[in-house]
């Protein structure tokens, strides 16, 4: 047995599945843990901003459930192209157990931006760019949601979710580079590379933040993955032990 | 260490504590429902997974 094999034996479904369910405690545990540091952090540490008052603390929820709404996609835009290229079928149940989570972020994000906007700008909502292409990313988490569930045949439906996510992903740059490339009400990026705008105890904040949400979402769509699998896989004789064997 | 005076200070959040509260309050929110719905989903799939398992086994028998 080598690396090699190994590496295979997790894309498949009776493997994947047992090994989810083991990795989830472990992912809610780091989420807490790290969404506590970064509360702590962010809430309770990290000084005032000097343009924004305390208003600006609702960063520490708004720049992670963004990132995490684009990246989100970007997984599931992976995940359809590897289904769609190589025909496996544990690529469109990943992307499916994303979608919804990945729309809350989405949601989150521009939630959360509406009330950060309307202290500062005076107005819960512009038409910018920055805040239409986010707001497209949840009608394409939606569009994608609602194209699946409404086809029968599970891979047709993986099939015609992931050109639909392929497409669709071409909206992630442009919500990424939408501050530089048009004039846009929305403050340009918090954090960067080489010269960050923020203050070191509040970009910890953020980052802590940032991993707790990553870790909420790794966890929630494992578990979601796993009704998937046992759904979809349910006349395999793998399922049919697992059922047998009191799954809860 | 901590940057509060007082806890009505930090729940004033300097005048924003409408909105700061409301993004923090609305997203709890959602990270806590978002498992139950999933946890729910779960159960009943199990279920129904069970009952169908258990139909197609007493319909071979018969």
């Amino acid at each position: 047995m080598n690396d090699r094999f190994n590496l295979y034996r997790f894309a498949s479904p009776a493997t994947f599945y047992p090994l989810a369910g083991k990795m989830i405690p472990w992912f809610v545990a780091a989420g807490i843990l790290f969404g506590l540091a970064g509360l702590y952090v962010g809430m309770l540490v990290a000084p005032t901003d000097f343009q924004q008052g305390e208003g600006y603390r609702i960063i520490f929820i708004h720049v992670p459930t963004s990132w995490m709404s684009m990246f989100i996609y970007l997984v599931m835009a992976f995940w359809a192209a590897i289904g769609l290229a190589f025909n496996t079928r544990l690529s469109g149940m990943m992307a499916q157990a994303l979608a919804p989570t990945g729309a809350l972020m989405a949601f989150l994000s521009l939630w959360t931006g509406a009330l950060w906007g309307k202290p500062m700008w005076g107005t819960w909502w512009v038409w910018d760019a920055r805040l239409t292409s986010e707001l497209i990313l949840l009608f394409l988490y939606i569009g994608y949601m609602a194209l699946v569930a409404a086809i029968d045949d599970a891979r047709r439906a993986d099939k015609a979710g992931g050109i639909l996510l392929l497409v669709g992903v071409v909206n992630i740059p442009i919500i990424y580079f939408s501050v530089k490339w048009w004039n846009t009400l929305h403050q340009g990026s918090s954090v960067n590379l080489t010269k960050s705008a923020m203050a070191e105890v509040m970009l910890w904040g953020m980052l802590l933040m940032a991993l707790a949400f990553w870790m909420y979402s790794i966890a929630v769509a494992l578990a979601r993955v796993r009704t998937i699998l046992l759904e979809r896989e349910r006349h395999t004789e793998w399922v049919r032990k697992e059922l047998a064997g009191g799954e809860q | 260490m901590i940057y509060w005076n007082s806890f009505s200070d930090f729940l004033a959040m300097g005048g924003y504590g409408l909105y700061v509260w409301g993004s923090f309050g609305v997203t709890a929110l959602a990270m806590l429902i978002e498992p139950i719905v999933v946890a729910r989903n779960r159960k009943a799939t199990v279920a129904r997974l069970k009952r169908q398992l258990r139909a197609e086994s007493r319909s071979t028998e018969a």
